[in-house]
């Protein structure tokens, strides 16, 4: 770990001024997974703004019916709150899906959204990687690739974002509130809030330098069937193979996100349209330009596989 | 004491105290953080400083240059210790790979360097800023690629016959012959290496977690060049080992360097990825395994041949050994071949060569059974064998094999498996399975110190150690039976190289030798206390805190007088291994669920049935045997270490990416032990039972697998991957 300067912010406006004003600067919240990056230098901060303590942590009702969530709302509270639990049941099973007990304890909703891939190269410094070191080469293609992304991929990166919850706030249709250091917010759809790798894999989400989740916010309920389905080779303490996130009415129609295949939550919504016509269709047009590499192949099968259990499910 | 005739009845018979089901002593030290790790040592008025190992980041090549001046000019930094500027070193007795010095790369993370500083975090970060300037070579990193190039290793018994085994197999009116893998596994224990070295002159003291204290003892005088005797080694707690511990690692040669170039005490603990690329590993294995069986199921031919690969002058995964053993046939072969790699040294892990062994043997007899028709716990039956199949003079000792299966298929109500495929519970296809357990019981002398004082109170001292088993625990209750004390008046000291040297802890033979050694000191000290109250010692019976003869009774105390009273002994063994052959039994019944959509299996229950000799403590041994079922478990579901062939290296060096079981993974597991004693083993009739309940345990999963879902997966570890393509439709 490099050394750095630490900060506790005293406003939102001081955070994101504070972060613009230095370009090696990061924000800390929970620091699940920002302290293990900075003790292998894959994160090298010269500078810590500490953005717990800003009062970010509340979850409101919004105005027409939704729900603002606090970007320093830990996962615990948040997959255990009344709301989310009777309305948005997909994102509480999405949370309890991720990490364990003691890491949801500390994770934040912002932070989960911005957690980094765990790809085994990212995480290895001898080892070449564009989103760690631009330009270094990915080692994952043609190297250990079972788990990594089948789809959206390009030739720089292969990695997947690793986030249950991410899932969830992609098929509930979130909206990511931010702070930008002039003062200004904006509101971002989360689908077009992380990035695929394309040629700059390093660079993950639209946010501008010093830019800063204050909230996300979920629309009105959907009502339907919530199901988080995620796949894994152990029982817990895994990140997904594959994951379906889904909410499913009772005439059949709804929506789906995909996890474990790309580098983003994967959400196609032509292919919520298919939905009522079962999972094989569903799953061709989520997975129609998919490129697997030979090691994850089978994850084609079996995203049609878990949204067929799913869909099942839902019907039961 | 020479044990080279069977044992009587002895004092351990009486079995008071051993074989009851007390709770560990050191139980409450470990609980209450009082029990010291090695890392944790700390004297409060030493400065410590902290080391941190440099790994090398090629497979295979020369360190041309290495440039230390950017960390030598770091904060805190005190020394950098570099592998060249050490030099070549000789290496340990028990060491295939070096461990430091010299400019050749072995293997991805060999140590080339270690960063003393004031803090850990100093040392961290110095230790980035080191560029080595390396001549990368070619690097063979696949075995699959390697198996051509495999040759039959020089020593280490690699081939084995009885009968015409090619002529038997042909004429043989069913057969059977299929193929296998196991990947390499990693012993991903929860401690990691770690060792505090201090110097003072020339003699080293060394706190580290050790296995085997007079082994790495040895083998750190050799690297070092130093006398053996100027080396104080300490490893009294130890977070689990699985055999990543029997023999020297780099941190112990990383801290001494350091120490000595820092001249003052160092604290270096290996990171968790040196854990798999640093550290030894289980090596992966190709097996092949043929049979041929009359149609009432009796073996008339049975072969085995594992391939698998290591460093040069490594040695093979021993994969076939219990298939020379294990079953009746009298026409048989067993072969091993070795080819080179650059992996990573790979060495023991917990039941070398049966764990892996069995994974292939295990399966290959469900398959035969089902081909003949018969159900598989009785084709193991019909097979068994009193005799060493391949030597039919050398009797087994004790065998039980039989009771095992048949204890287990009634406790586990075996009757109600199905044919594969045929059961199903909502989304769950569910499916049993059955394997045999068997591991040789091996024997290392074992020596012990007994001292009786003044209040009564008996310490035992040997350099035997506690990995996680119990041995503090057994050991007491051994010098408690044999002094006829309860358990609170004997205190055990372990893992001091101080003491006399013990068996150690691996191989499963720690709990019998150590106690065995225990058994042969206390005798001493009983000859002892008889002497000295002129007891006739035929006739003495110590009981109750009191030493009795005749009408005379003297409490032990007492006896001991002012200076105390001590007996010292090791335990040497005749041959009764070589005319008996002496192992342990058992069978693994597993129960799984496989989920029909994403093939993701799941345990539903396990039961361990054993045969293990005199169990020494249900409690303790019931633990070890649950963690090896949970041990089995991943290696059949889960654990894998992912070889990158391009770049020579186990990819998934963490407890994230290399998955071993979770709580959740495990529901029901359940641990019946046979009552029996082996009086060849040892006075102590027991035998080992720690690796037996992990030999077996992946082949019943995965034949459970099997006959949930009609599947046959013969590549561990048996994904979801490896499934969905043979589930039903489920869209």
């Amino acid at each position: 770990m490099r050394a750095f300067t630490y900060e506790r912010a005293s406003s939102v406006e001081a955070a994101a001024k504070a972060a613009a004003s230095n370009p090696e600067a990061k924000f800390i919240a929970g620091g699940t997974n920002l302290l293990d990056l900075m003790k292998l230098e894959i994160e090298t901060p010269t500078h810590l703004i500490d953005i717990n303590g800003l009062g970010l942590d509340k979850i409101e009702t919004t105005a027409d019916g939704g729900l603002r969530i606090g970007a320093l709302v830990r996962n615990t509270d948040l997959a255990a709150h009344e709301t989310v639990r009777r309305d948005y049941g997909l994102l509480s099973r999405a949370l309890v899906a991720g990490a364990s007990g003691q890491l949801r304890n500390r994770a934040t909703t912002a932070g989960n959204l911005l957690q980094r891939t765990r790809c085994p190269y990212f995480y290895d410094t001898n080892q070449p990687c564009n989103k760690r070191q631009p330009g270094s080469g990915c080692s994952a293609i043609g190297g250990f690739s079972r788990q990594h992304a089948v789809v959206g991929t390009s030739d720089a990166c292969i990695a997947t974002h690793p986030s249950d919850m991410a899932i969830a706030m992609s098929a509930l249709d979130a909206v990511v509130e931010t702070a930008k250091s002039d003062g200004s917010r904006r509101s971002i759809p989360i689908a077009d809030f992380h990035r695929l790798p394309g040629d700059t894999p390093h660079i993950e989400t639209i946010l501008e330098s010093g830019e800063f989740i204050t909230a996300v916010v979920l629309p009105p309920p959907f009502g339907g069937k919530h199901i988080y389905r995620k796949v894994r080779d152990r029982a817990s303490y895994a990140f997904a193979i594959v994951s379906i996130g889904a909410v499913i009415q009772q005439d059949g129609t709804g929506r789906v996100a995909v996890g474990g295949v790309a580098h983003k939550p994967w959400r196609i919504e032509a292919a919520d349209t298919e939905l009522p016509k079962g999972a094989r269709v569903t799953a061709s047009a989520l997975l129609a330009d998919a490129r697997p590499t030979e090691q994850n192949r089978f994850k084609i099968d079996l995203v049609e596989r878990a949204l067929g259990a799913v869909i099942a499910e839902a019907r039961d | 004491m020479q044990f080279d005739r069977p044992a009587t009845t002895n004092p351990i018979d009486r079995l008071k105290v051993v074989g009851q089901p007390i709770r560990r002593i050191d139980g409450q030290l470990k609980t209450t953080g009082r029990a010291m790790y090695a890392y944790e040592w700390h004297d409060t008025n030493t400065p410590y400083a902290y080391g941190y190992p440099v790994g090398a980041a090629i497979a295979k090549g020369r360190i041309k240059s290495i440039d230390i001046s950017a960390a030598e000019k770091a904060p805190g930094v005190l020394a950098v210790v570099t592998a060249p500027e050490v030099g070549e070193r000789k290496k340990g007795k028990f060491n295939t790979a070096k461990l430091f010095g010299g400019d050749q790369v072995q293997h991805y993370h060999q140590a080339i360097a270690v960063v003393v500083a004031e803090t850990f975090e100093q040392a961290r970060a110095a230790a980035t800023l080191i560029s080595v300037d390396y001549a990368e070579e070619k690097g063979s990193f696949d075995l699959r690629q390697a198996m051509d190039t495999a040759v039959k290793p020089a020593s280490g018994d690699p081939d084995s016959g009885a009968g015409d085994f090619d002529t038997a197999f042909k004429a043989a009116p069913v057969t059977f012959e299929e193929s296998y893998s196991t990947p390499d596994q990693s012993h991903a224990m929860m401690e990691p290496h770690a060792s505090i070295a201090v110097w003072e002159g020339d003699e080293l003291t060394l706190w580290t977690s050790s296995q085997m204290i007079d082994w790495w003892r040895s083998d750190l005088a050799t690297t070092l060049d130093v006398d053996k005797e100027k080396i104080h080694l300490m490893s009294p707690f130890i977070g689990g080992g699985f055999g990543g511990k029997l023999f020297l690692r780099a941190d112990a040669v990383l801290a001494a360097f350091a120490a000595k170039a820092a001249k003052r005490p160092v604290k270096v603990a290996l990171p968790r990825p040196f854990m798999m690329n640093n550290t030894t590993h289980r090596p992966a294995t190709i097996q092949r395994v043929r049979i041929g069986a009359q149609r009432d199921g009796k073996i008339t031919a049975i072969a085995h041949e594992s391939w698998s690969g290591d460093q040069p002058g490594g040695q093979p995964e021993a994969a076939v050994m219990q298939t020379r053993l294990l079953y009746a046939g009298e026409n048989r072969m067993t072969a091993m071949r070795l080819a080179t790699l650059d992996l990573p040294e790979g060495n023991a892990m917990r039941a070398p060569g049966e764990a892996p062994g069995l994974m292939a043997l295990e399966i290959a007899m469900d398959e035969m059974a089902e081909k003949i028709g018969i159900d598989p716990v009785e084709f193991r039956i019909i097979n068994d064998t009193q005799v060493d199949p391949e030597k039919t003079e050398r009797p087994f000792s004790y065998r039980n094999l039989i009771g095992c299966l048949k204890t287990g298929a009634d406790h586990f109500n075996w009757s109600a498996r199905g044919r594969p495929g045929s059961r199903r519970e909502g989304n769950w296809l569910i499916g049993m399975g059955v394997a045999a357990a068997f591991r040789n019981n091996i024997h290392f002398p074992s020596g012990a110190r007994v001292r009786l004082n003044a209040e009564g109170v008996v310490t035992v001292e040997t350099d035997m150690t506690d990995i996680g088993t119990g041995s503090y625990t057994i050991i007491a209750q051994t010098a408690a039976e044999m002094m006829g004390l309860t358990i609170d008046k004997v205190a055990v000291q372990l893992g001091d190289s101080r003491f006399p040297v013990s068996a150690g802890s691996g191989g499963q033979f720690g709990a019998n030798c150590s106690t065995a050694g225990v058994y042969a000191a206390c005798v001493k000290l009983r000859e002892a206390v008889s002497q000295k109250l002129g007891f006739n010692s035929a006739d003495v019976i110590f009981e109750n805190g009191e030493v009795r003869s005749g009408n005379r009774a003297v409490p032990l105390a007492e006896a001991a007088g002012s200076k105390g009273l001590v007996g010292e002994d090791t335990i040497q063994w005749g041959n009764l291994t070589e005319t008996h052959q002496q192992s342990t039994f058992g069978a693994h019944f597993v129960e799984v669920g496989v989920d029909v959509a994403t093939g993701e299996s799941r345990i539903r229950r396990m039961l361990a049935v054993c045969a293990a000799g005199r169990i020494l403590n249900p409690v303790t041994a019931r633990s070890q045997v649950l963690g090896a079922m949970t041990m089995g478990a991943g290696g059949a579901l889960s654990e894998e270490l992912a070889v990158d062939t391009r770049r020579g290296f186990f990819v998934n060096h963490d407890l994230a990416g290399y998955e071993v079981p979770v709580h959740a993974d495990i529901p029901h597991q359940e641990v019946i032990f046979m009552d029996e004693t082996d009086p060849m083993s040892s006075p102590m009739k027991a035998k080992g039972v720690g690796e037996l309940g992990l030999c077996g345990v992946s082949a019943a999963i995965a034949n459970a697998i099997y006959n949930a879902t009609g599947i046959r997966v013969r590549h561990y570890p048996i994904t979801l991957d490896k499934l969905i393509g043979g589930l039903p439709d489920v869209a």
